[in-house]
């Protein structure tokens, strides 16, 4: 079991308020993926649930048990770090039995509970070595496995890929989604790139500035966006915004249209403008557009799309995926 | 980046740190080469460097007028005790300076330090009438205790230069595999810094071996370290230079053994974290 309830969690270190007052309601079993810009308090989330920090006012519930004032060890929760923190002076077998040890585990259930995590990490070869002998993926591959050992009711990760190169990542974004399908455990995943939360998330929450801007599966936010932060940080690339004459002629402040959703015609179309820069992927064809208006938008086009540098371009939003923000940003 | 230094310039840089080096070993070299010789080779004018009647004799007469074992035991009870004693205070405060720390902290370590450059005459006489009033003087559990506050600000400074080194995120990782604060600091913390201790022993042994002030003063015979071994062997009429330096010699080898073999250790936990 793993249910997580935030009930109006806040956070100051000193006069600065990170966390300004958190409510948030994580199912068991469920994957949700902490996403915002660096700075958004999203980290720090992660840690007051985790009790790494403690909570200026509110409540944290784990299973029904309040553990506002918990320290770390009672929350039954299991961590991977950004870092991976390994313990250097130790092998990977001791890494991984370490919380066991702590647990007071026998050293037959120790050993039997490390070969079968090693068993599904891959990590039964390298058991004996020390961390600084394993590659960057290994090492979280030990990270993991040290946060698997514990059975805990939740995984949080600290952004846990960020210091993988980009193969690697796609690679362990996988691994990881199949072990949340295998151990069908709740796990929190903190991330500032939306891919990843779009990817493996059941559940993405989106933060700004310590607040939750919008909660929603991902193809909801896709769809749906709250307001006009969600709709920018979400999908990739980012939605291109119209203000003045275009939106004020759909009764809005500004219009959004995603750069995948824009006809693309080079006779006629809503827009007009001149190709800056067009790239071609051969799976997709990107076009970064100056419009006639001044407003640098991109669009994306499947497939080979015969434009370039220079050339005249007309671009068309599709029926019913244009998007209206008021002046406050909020979707109308 | 390599420098190009020319062949005469390098001769010349060699040559003035074999002379410095020279110069701050001469004491020693020439304390031992007086050890070897007769008083009055001893008092010699002009001296005599090499040339003399080399003899042994200092020692057997220095060995058979003092108990140098004893002095010798009480100088490693006292160096090694107050060093232990001391890093069993200054691991945990050092380790909430370093992990937890609050908006005084700085002002705590510097005001620590600072108790450093006191000037230690000043506190004699209170000192030497504590130690009389609880009936530590000539003690080896008061010696001890007093070289372990004296060096104290300096271990909690090396061990918090060192800790600070420890990615805090190591320590987080222990605290949520269920690691109690014990065990975090234990199994934790002082194995990834054992360099750092290893060198903050080594030379906290090194600074209590070699302090005279107060086991002078605290300590006559009983308690009495090799400084005072070496102490009793100045007269007013300094005509026992040989023998004195016949003690000088036999208090200063083991350190000096243990300062040859631990040499690495000491550099390299000295300048730990200087370059990551």
């Amino acid at each position: 079991m793993g249910s997580i309830t935030l009930e109006q969690v806040c956070k100051s270190f000193g006069e600065v308020e990170v966390i300004p007052g958190v409510d948030l309601q994580i199912e068991d079993g469920e994957f949700v993926v902490f996403v915002g810009p660096s700075g958004c308090g999203k980290s720090t989330l992660l840690r007051l649930i985790a009790g790494l920090e403690d909570v200026t006012s509110g409540r944290i519930v784990i299973d029904g048990q309040d553990v506002t004032v918990a320290p770390p060890s009672r929350r039954k929760l299991a961590m991977v770090f950004q870092s991976y923190a390994l313990y250097p002076h130790m092998s990977v077998r001791k890494n991984i039995a370490f919380p066991l040890k702590m647990a007071g585990l026998s050293a037959d259930e120790q050993e039997r509970r490390v070969q079968h995590a090693a068993g599904i990490l891959n990590l039964t070869d390298y058991l004996d070595r020390r961390p600084g002998q394993l590659s960057g993926g290994q090492r979280q591959r030990v990270a993991i496995g040290r946060a698997i050992v514990r059975e805990p009711s939740a995984f949080l990760f600290d952004e846990p890929l960020s210091n993988l190169d980009a193969a690697l990542r796609v690679n362990m974004r996988v691994e990881i989604s199949e072990l949340h399908k295998k151990l069908a455990t709740t796990m929190i995943y903190v991330t500032h790139d939306q891919v990843e939360a779009m990817t493996m998330a059941d559940k993405i929450v989106v933060l700004r500035a310590g607040r939750i801007e919008q909660v929603g599966s991902p193809l909801e936010l896709y769809r749906r966006p709250a307001n006009r932060f969600v709709a920018g940080f979400i999908g990739s690339p980012n939605m291109n915004f119209l203000e003045g004459e275009a939106a004020a002629r759909l009764g809005a402040h500004a219009i959004g249209v995603r750069p995948e959703h824009f006809r693309l015609s080079m006779s006629e179309g809503a827009f007009a403008g001149r190709v800056g820069v067009a790239e071609h992927l051969g799976s997709d064809t990107f076009l970064h557009v100056d419009l006639d208006d001044g407003t640098h938008v991109v669009a994306r086009a499947e497939g080979e799309f015969p434009a370039s540098h220079g050339d005249r371009i007309h671009l068309t939003p599709q029926d019913g995926r244009l998007y209206r923000f008021d002046q406050n940003g909020s979707a109308l | 980046m390599a420098r190009n230094i020319s062949q005469s310039r390098r001769w010349g840089f060699t040559i003035l740190a074999w002379g410095a080096a020279l110069v701050i070993f001469f004491p020693i070299l020439w304390t031992i080469l007086t050890s070897f010789k007769t008083e009055a080779d001893a008092i010699a004018s002009p001296p005599k460097f090499l040339f003399f009647d080399w003899t042994v004799e200092n020692y057997a007469e220095v060995q058979s007028r003092s108990p140098y074992f004893r002095h010798f035991m009480n100088s490693v009870i006292i160096s090694v005790g107050s060093t232990l004693l001391g890093l069993v205070l200054a691991i945990p405060a050092a380790w909430s300076m370093a992990f937890q720390p609050g908006r005084r902290t700085k002002d705590l370590l510097m005001w620590m330090l600072s108790t450093k450059m006191m000037p230690a005459a000043g506190v004699l006489i209170p000192m030497y009438l504590m130690f009389r009033s609880f009936g530590l003087l000539d003690s080896r559990l008061g010696i001890t205790v007093v070289l372990m506050l004296i060096n104290l600000p300096i271990i909690v400074w090396m061990l918090y230069t060192y800790f600070r080194e420890i990615p805090s995120e190591i320590l987080e990782a222990a605290r949520m595999d269920g690691a109690s604060l014990r065990n975090e600091i234990l199994h934790v913390l002082t194995p990834m810094a054992v360099p750092g201790i290893a060198s903050t022993l080594l030379l906290n042994v090194i600074l209590a071996w070699n302090e005279a002030f107060w086991t002078l003063n605290l300590t006559t015979s009983k308690a009495a370290p090799l400084t005072t071994f070496i102490a009793s062997y100045s007269s007013p009429e300094g005509l026992f230079y040989a023998k004195l330096s016949a003690a000088s010699t036999m208090a200063i080898a083991p350190i000096l053994i243990l300062g040859w073999f631990s040499q690495k250790q000491l550099v390299r936990g000295l300048t730990f974290g200087a370059v990551k």
